[in-house]
């Protein structure tokens, strides 16, 4: 142990490239955690004018701005770009940032490879953005990508697939460092119950990511040899199915909704205590929480193909089985609202965006509830409330614990403090729109309108015009927040050492701010 | 300042969000559609009854963090409590949500167990998903034999906003599927390109279109009228344009329905033997364009290449007639481009081939005839 610290001692005081180089070579946990939390930025912005384009020709009935051919293009990269480049980057910069400093750890466990899982994103996401580009643009088939529309896709589609496999071996390396890096280099006394909940969270994302990512390897494989290697997996024709791609899909998919879930649970838990001055209430529950959920993720894919026709056996067992998962949930739920009970409550923008994560992710929890049961989701499978939905739990859930996050730590990666008062006004202008854009989308999809179409029947259309003017409010808000974090580097005010009066996690009890390059060259010490 | 004024913004934005709901009460569809089926109607049940407990549930834990939000703060000098554990309250929490999900299971498993009980019907249509249009085929019960395409209807004037819009924009279509009401209906489902999914929301039913495989679902709809759904898979690039329209009506209306439209099919069938002109074909093979075609082809024969290739001008439609009737009835493997053989008879494919290439700037001249396309049929 002592001769890492002392090689990383020597690197210190060693090579130091300057400008663009540093950050090609870099092999620090916080340059490598800076340069995924804006990447995933980036992401965003591009995913999030492909949903204006989407919400711009939705604004009214008919074929207004594109056709429907590209529109489905739209509708596929925003969801993958939003999923994948977007959401898992975003938390995978806040693991690399944080947990090294929070376990008391110099470093991630693997420096060079960390700097190789990121720099694999950018090369990804330009195949995800060149596929517009070549000969029948970007594939059409949603982010799900179900088979056999797959194979009437254009070169894109394969672009699209490669990508998912970069992205998959980009996400599996991040995953093994974490899991390396938790399990072996905490501090002396930094027992595994004593590490703040964030850093559990990301130990069970990232089994979740090692056990899924492959799957969905082997799923885009078969379409890839079903486009052109004359396999057919997934047609019946040669005595393939495409239900099959769906269950292989799906068992990734659904796993995958938790690895975003579970880091914005891990943010939000760090966040509350914070600032109700009272330590995060049930430790040991959500734990077990966490890793029942987890377990639970694997048994509960089928749920989304409801209507594919399974037998009576197969509605009843996923239905019970996805009922299950609000057990869990819900003992997360109950403990955040009980950590506040009784505590001494600021609100902060942090604090803000976690008491929204905590009320929205749960309007979103409860519409999961309605879906799953089989007998309902029959009325809604594959309408705009399913898009409600997991807009509630991902767009508002995971980007909102990304924003207290964001708020949170800024003093301490950067040492400046945001503007406060700006802060807020990112918060109430966030929350307006977002819920103007997806609130009215669980009626629409109650009175029957399909997802991903270009146009729609006339009594759809208020619930689209109310939606399209949320949407283009929420996305033009996001550039206030660009103009806090880039005001607040440049010229926010010093921060101090400890801006948040509850913080108790070590980088805010051992470490200065900002948090100096190299966190720990002697470990902590712990009573 | 800044807050106060975020404030102000807020109760701004509120409002518009009251406007919006006070739209419910002008009579805005926000709730699912009125049931025809006893099903549909346990449905709507179930999902009001789940969703009065969990606003309750939610009122419940959020009320208690809305109080803990304005009395609990340190600006009001609330000093924080230090515990942070307590078995009794973490077994409660944990028990009682899992007696309410038995509570809410009960019922709805009755329904699943009723949804998928397809047996005895009294009638059996098989429906089949083409990109994008549905099929529909009476396979046992009164009306045995009826078989016909059902295609979007609503002109594409009206899509492209060069015509007002009508009143069942996007929800109409040339053929309906015709039922009595108050038998059970069983539908078998299938597709021939790619996923398509069956929905009519007025009867709780709902299944996708597995190509190379069938599946069943069921309603026995209890109210005439005309009842109007969409496909639910996304099936490429015209997935938004593939109603389905359901009209129920009285068993005598029923049997005159079946007995009008076949007696209506032998008439319209065209003749085989008849001698068509090129004009006679032209005009023939424009309409089965329109209806056919035209979403992808376009009216311009432009196209939108590559995956929707240009016919004005194509080497396919200029070259010999065999190979252009060859892709017209089978389809190319691997593209949108489908198997119309299925779909089309003899003298609309005829039609529609010698109308390619006579029109736009295609000049062949010669004419297609429904006999070489019968002698290539496999």
């Amino acid at each position: 142990m002592s001769a890492v610290l002392d090689t990383h001692g020597h690197a210190d005081h060693g090579y130091h490239p300057g400008g663009i180089m540093r950050w090609i070579t870099t092999t620090n946990h916080k340059d490598i955690g800076t340069l995924y939390l804006w990447f995933s930025f980036i992401m965003f912005m591009v995913g999030g004018v492909m949903a204006l384009v989407i919400r711009l020709e939705l604004f009214s009935p008919g074929l207004q701005w594109v056709d429907p051919d590209f529109f489905n293009q739209m509708t596929t990269m925003h969801g993958l770009i939003m999923v994948f480049g977007a959401i898992m980057p975003a938390f995978v910069g806040f693991a690399n940032w944080l947990i090294p400093m929070m376990i008391g750890a110099p470093d991630m466990a693997f420096a060079r490879m960390n700097n190789w899982s990121f720099w694999i994103l950018p090369f990804a996401a330009a195949l995800l953005v060149i596929s517009f580009f070549t000969p029948g643009g970007a594939p059409g088939v949603g982010w799900t990508m179900y088979a056999p529309l797959t194979v009437q896709m254009g070169m894109g589609m394969d672009l699209t697939i490669f990508a998912v496999h970069l992205l998959g071996m980009s996400s599996i390396m991040g995953s093994i460092n974490i899991i390396t890096t938790i399990l072996n280099l905490r501090a002396p006394g930094m027992g595994l119950m004593r590490m703040p909940l964030f850093c559990w969270t990301w130990l069970i994302t990232a089994y979740l990511l090692v056990a899924t990512m492959p799957v969905l390897a082997g799923a885009v494989t078969m379409t890839l040899t079903d486009r052109h290697f004359g396999t057919t997996f997934f047609n019946a024709a040669g005595g393939g199915d495409p239900v099959l791609y769906q269950h292989i899909f799906w068992f990734f998919g659904h796993p995958e909704v938790y690895i975003i879930a579970l880091p914005a649970f891990g943010v939000v838990s760090q966040v509350i205590p914070a600032f109700a001055r009272k330590p995060l209430f049930g430790y040991a529950s959500m734990v077990s929480a966490t890793a029942g959920i987890a377990i639970l993720s694997f048994i509960v894919w089928a749920h989304h193909m409801y209507t594919v026709g399974m037998p009576v056996a197969g509605q009843l067992f996923f239905m019970y089985a996805t009922a299950l998962i609000a057990v869990p949930t819900g003992v997360k739920v109950f403990n955040w609202v009980a950590t506040m009970w009784k505590g001494s409550l600021s609100f902060e923008t942090p604090m803000l965006f976690a008491v929204g994560f905590l009320f929205l992710f749960t309007l979103g929890g409860f519409t999961g509830l309605v879906l799953s049961l089989a007998a309902v989701d029959i009325q809604l499978h594959d309408t705009y409330y399913v898009v409600a939905h997991f807009h509630y739990v991902m767009a508002i859930g995971a980007v909102f614990a990304g924003y207290a996050g964001v708020y949170f730590w800024l003093p301490k990666w950067t040492g400046r403090m945001y503007d406060e008062a700006l802060g807020k006004w990112h918060f109430w202008l966030s929350v307006i729109f977002i819920n103007i854009t997806f609130f009215v989308q669980h009626f629409a999809g109650l009175a029957g309108m399909p997802r991903r179409i270009p146009d729609y029947p006339m009594m759809f259309e208020v619930w689209n015009k109310i939606s399209s003017v949320g949407a283009f409010g929420f996305g033009i808000s996001q550039l206030l927040f660009l103009y806090i974090i880039v005001s607040a580097i440049r010229s926010g005010e010093k921060a101090p050492d400890k801006p948040w009066e509850g913080a108790d996690s070590l980088e805010w009890t051992h470490l200065p701010t900002p948090a100096p390059r190299h966190s720990f060259h002697t470990p902590p010490v712990l009573k | 300042m800044a807050s106060s004024s975020a404030r102000r913004t807020a109760a701004w934005a509120l409002g518009i969000l009251g406007a919006a709901f006070s739209g419910l009460a002008l009579g805005l569809e926000w709730n699912l559609q009125p049931a025809v089926t006893r099903i549909a109607a346990d449905i709507h049940d179930v999902h009001t009854y789940v969703m009065v407990l969990v606003s309750v549930i939610f009122a419940g834990v959020f009320g208690v963090m809305f109080y803990s939000v304005f009395a609990h703060r340190k600006d009001k000098g609330h000093q924080a409590a230090q515990w942070h554990e307590n078995t009794t309250v973490e077994v409660l929490w944990t028990a009682i949500p899992l007696v309410i999900l038995v509570v809410i299971a009960w019922p709805v498993t009755k329904v699943v167990v009723a949804q998928k009980d397809t047996s005895n019907p009294d009638l059996t249509i098989k429906v089949t998903g083409y990109q994008w249009k549905w099929g529909y085929d009476y396979i046992k019960g009164e009306g045995e034999g009826i078989s016909f395409i059902s295609a979007l209807a609503t002109p594409r004037d009206q899509i492209e906003g060069r015509a007002p819009k009508g009143e069942h924009y996007l929800l109409e279509v040339d053929h309906e599927m015709v039922v009595p009401v108050g038998k059970k209906v069983r539908v078998l489902t299938t597709a021939a390109d790619v996923i398509h999914s069956w929905w009519i929301p007025a009867f709780g039913v709902k299944q996708d279109a597995m190509p190379g495989f069938i599946r069943d679902l069921h309603f026995r709809a209890e109210k005439a009228g005309v009842y109007r759904g969409q496909c639910v898979e996304l099936c490429g690039k015209e997935h938004g344009f593939m109603p389905i329209v359901v009209r129920v009506v009285s068993q005598d209306e029923y049997s005159k329905w079946v007995g009008e439209h076949k007696k209506a099919l032998a008439a319209a069938a065209d003749d085989p033997a008849r001698t068509w002109t090129l004009d006679e074909l032209k005009r023939r093979g424009e309409q089965v364009y329109a209806a056919n075609c035209v979403a992808c082809h376009q009216a311009s024969g432009k196209g939108t290449p590559p995956v929707f290739p240009a016919l004005d001008g194509s080497p396919v439609v200029n070259g010999p007639r065999q190979a252009q009737i060859d892709i017209v009835l089978n389809g190319k493997p691997n593209t949108p481009m489908a198997a119309f053989g299925g779909q089309l008879n003899d003298v609309e494919l005829a039609a529609v081939i010698t109308f390619t290439r006579n029109n736009w700037g295609n000049r062949i001249g010669d004419q297609v005839l429904p006999a070489e396309v019968k002698a290539l049929r496999k």
